[in-house]
């Protein structure tokens, strides 16, 4: 098979598994310091147990998080050695900053916030998980500020066919940075959100009603609760972005074929590339120019303005189309739980049978919206400047085709222990209850042990 | 040689990124080496030796994201030529990085009775990236492209880094426990020692030999007596240190770190050899550090930012370290 597609489906294959875990990290942190700061300041116990037990699915996702994270620091050199030589002097920078300012703030005190409890005082355990939480953040930080930087370009210049940097700054903040930067960080907010909320459920349904469960639930119910009108928002400030500086982008999410005014905003349809056009249409008229112009005569990008020069239309329909269908999901199954749970007091038997899938709800989202995002990049690799057919390495399709089926099949087996472990956890904590036993919390280090002791 | 930036940042970079390299060898080679020793721990070891790196592994293999980092920022072009060229060894190392990393967490957390499949999974990823890390090494040493020859001493190269980074292994566990585990950890540090020594003598004798060009820089006055300190003091200390596991553990435990420091000098010895026969050359004899090497504005841009951070970043590791100091003790998260 092709060497080239062979190649992206390897990198298409690891990005979405390494993304499924620093998703998780990046909120989960600031969750878990929510908790000890909770506890710190009212001394009920069970925010202490809600802490232990989220940080053990912090540790683990921690692991997936660096180990697939290795794998993505040499897979550019492997498949994808075009990238490095025609914008190295870019890439480099940003990926040398998350490592030097995140990766080795995270990976050196994750140690103290995870195993350290016992070993330094709470104040400096506080501050060990303050700097994991921001460690996360900031890694976040730099790759989508390089992810933006691919779609939307700026600061730098090229010589002899490669790209020399201008000005870091707005090649840190490039044109799409803000609004992706928001968008994933809210995302991660919303997957956490969903995952606590959805094993909570999980325990409630199992007759748990301990006050370690409940603290859980409110949180993760009233976090998501918060988080998914703003998440919203922050997608269509984004849309709009990409309208700007993508419009190709925008005519293939829409499956929109002409460019003109009064675009109807389709449902359903099974886009066909080759007759340029849909079928099986269920439109609303007027509504794409309302969302994306804000009236009914505005003008929207077809795909006749960019023959030759569009992502494939079929994928990048169907994935937006999923993550604002989950999008909406979560709104209808965040905001009826946080009435219950306000009102009532309790959580309807069916509601909490859905809430468990829907744990997974974020994960879904994020891997669409990414989808849509980086297939909405095609043919380039970085917007305008490489394409990604020329960065591609002079490994044997063969080679590929090997390394991809070990990957998949390890990548399946790992999803699903790492989801059995999780159930596993929900239900020990389900079981245990209000009865685990609780370390005692000091304000000082207790000595450390001394050899002999 | 002119001292001006586009000379000298190039270089500074081959330095940073050996550094790293040399840090993530002895740390990583640590814990991959107690992964390697859990097939002859019994149940309640593993559980003590997991206690001795648990803390640690994760910044220790930042050290490898680091290294591949600074090649990947500041030699994009070796970059390139070296990664596509070990594409298989690679992947082989990566497999064993990702299993060993997961089940490292996959075995405190899974029901009791599946967390013997997890220790195996520790040791096999473990031993298969010590396995392909050697192999890589082996094969760099030659110039990349190898036969079959080449192919068989990479095989020798990785069997002994494998045995290097369990003597690592042992002199940590010599150094985190206590009691019988401590006196076992002595004789495995024994054999692992011989092989070790093996391995190193196998890798300077093939480079001279590879490449006519490093021959050159070893084999002529007065080179060769400024660098006879290099093989003469690592063979002694392989001797000093294989005496001393007759009489480890010592009375009150004194010197329990030794054999890990000595290890480690043993390490940095055979480090500056490669790098003085590989110097100038990023990819042995194809792309030297000035060829392979980033714009001079970019590689400006990342000094900045690692001298303010470097400092840092060693500063709060030393500090974790000295926080997990002493025997090693259950881990618990409470």
């Amino acid at each position: 098979m092709d060497p080239l597609i062979l190649s992206r489906m390897q990198f298409g294959a690891n990005i979405s598994f390494h993304i499924l875990f620093p998703t998780i990290t990046i909120a989960l942190g600031w969750v878990l310091l929510f908790f000890k700061l909770r506890y710190n300041a009212t001394n009920d116990s069970a925010w202490m147990r809600a802490y232990f037990t989220w940080v053990k699915v912090f540790a683990l996702s921690f692991a997936m998080g660096v180990v697939s994270g290795v794998t993505m620091s040499f897979q550019f050199g492997t498949n994808w050695p075009g990238y490095m030589e025609h914008v190295g002097n870019i890439a480099g920078p940003l990926l040398a900053y998350e490592i030097l300012t995140a990766f080795f703030l995270e990976a050196a005190f994750l140690g103290i916030m995870l195993f350290g409890f016992r070993r330094v005082s709470n104040r400096v355990h506080t501050l060990a998980t303050v700097l994991v939480a921001g460690g996360t953040t900031l890694s976040a930080f730099w790759i989508i500020a390089l992810n933006s930087w691919m779609q939307t370009p700026a600061g730098f210049e090229m010589r002899d066919g490669v790209a020399h940097a201008v000005d870091w700054w707005a090649i840190v903040f490039n044109p799409s940075m803000p609004y992706r930067l928001v968008h994933m960080l809210l995302a991660s907010g919303l997957t956490v959100s969903f995952l606590i909320a959805g094993l909570s459920a999980l325990r409630y349904l199992k007759g748990d009603r301990s006050e370690s469960m409940w603290k859980a639930l409110r949180t993760g119910v009233f976090t998501a609760a918060i988080l998914i009108p703003i998440q919203i928002l922050a997608g269509d400030q984004h849309g709009l972005n990409t309208l700007e500086h993508q419009p190709q982008k925008i005519a293939a999410m829409e499956a929109n074929w002409n460019t003109g005014p009064n675009v109807p905003l389709v449902l359903f349809a099974l886009p066909d590339e080759a007759a340029k056009g849909n079928k099986f249409e269920v439109t609303i008229p007027d509504g794409a120019s309302l969302i994306l112009r804000h009236s009914t005569d505005g003008v929207v990008p077809g795909l006749n303005d960019f023959p030759g020069n569009h992502p494939p239309v079929f994928p990048l329909f169907w994935s937006f189309r999923i993550m604002v269908g989950t999008g909406l999901l979560m709104l209808a199954v965040a905001w009826s739980a946080a009435f219950f749970l306000k009102r009532r007091h309790s959580l309807p038997r069916p509601l909490a049978l859905l809430m468990v899938p829907m744990a997974l709800s974020g994960w879904l989202a994020t891997l669409a919206g990414w989808y849509t995002t980086e297939i909405g990049r095609q043919p380039w690799l970085v917007t305008g400047v490489l394409k990604t057919a020329d960065a591609v390495g002079p490994v044997a399709g063969s080679h590929v085709a090997l390394t991809l089926a070990v990957y998949l099949l390890l990548y399946v087996l790992l999803l699903i222990a790492y989801l059995g472990v999780l159930v596993h956890l929900a239900l020990k904590a389900a079981k245990d209850g209000d009865t685990s036993p609780l370390p005692g919390v000091l304000n000082a280090a207790l000595s450390q042990p001394a050899a002999g002791e | 040689m002119t001292y001006d930036w586009p000379t000298l940042l190039p270089l500074i970079f081959a330095g940073l990124m050996g550094l790293a390299i040399l840090i993530y060898v002895i740390l990583d080679g640590f814990d991959l080496g107690i992964g390697i020793l859990f097939a002859a721990a019994e149940d309640t070891e593993q559980d003590t030796m997991i206690a001795a790196i648990g803390p640690f592994w994760d910044a220790n293999e930042t050290w490898l994201v680091l290294a591949v980092g600074l090649l990947l920022v500041a030699f994009p072009l070796a970059h390139g030529v070296i990664l596509t060229a070990l594409y298989i060894p690679v992947f082989v190392l990566l497999v064993g990085l990702i299993l060993r990393g997961v089940a490292f967490d996959f075995r405190a957390k899974v029901p009791a009775g599946r967390k013997h499949r997890w220790n195996r999974i520790f040791f096999l990823g473990s031993l298969i990236a010590s396995l392909a890390q050697g192999y890589m090494l082996g094969v760099y040493v030659l110039g990349l492209d190898v036969g079959i020859g080449g192919m068989a001493f990479g095989a020798l190269v990785a069997f002994c880094l494998a045995a290097a980074y369990a003597a690592m292994g042992s002199a940590w566990v010599i150094y985190k426990t206590e009691g019988e585990l401590q006196k076992k950890a002595a004789r495995w540090l024994r054999t692992a020692l011989v092989l070790t020594a093996l391995g190193m003598a196998a890798v300077s004798l093939a480079t001279p030999f590879a490449s006519p060009r490093i021959f050159d820089k070893w084999f002529v006055w007065p080179q060769m007596l400024y660098l006879s300190p290099l093989p003469i003091l690592s063979a002694l200390l392989f001797l000093w240190l294989w005496r001393q596991t007759f009489h480890l553990p010592r009375p009150d435990d004194r010197h329990a770190l030794t054999p890990f420091l000595t290890l480690a000098t043993i390490f940095a010895l055979g480090f500056a050899g490669l790098a003085w026969s590989f110097y100038p050359y990023v990819v042995p004899d194809r792309l030297t550090i000035w060829q392979a090497a980033s714009a001079t504005e970019s590689l400006a841009i990342i000094l900045v930012g690692t001298v303010v951070v470097l400092p840092i970043i060693i500063f709060y590791s030393f500090y974790a370290y000295r926080v997990f100091g002493g025997k090693a003790t259950d881990l618990t998260y409470d």
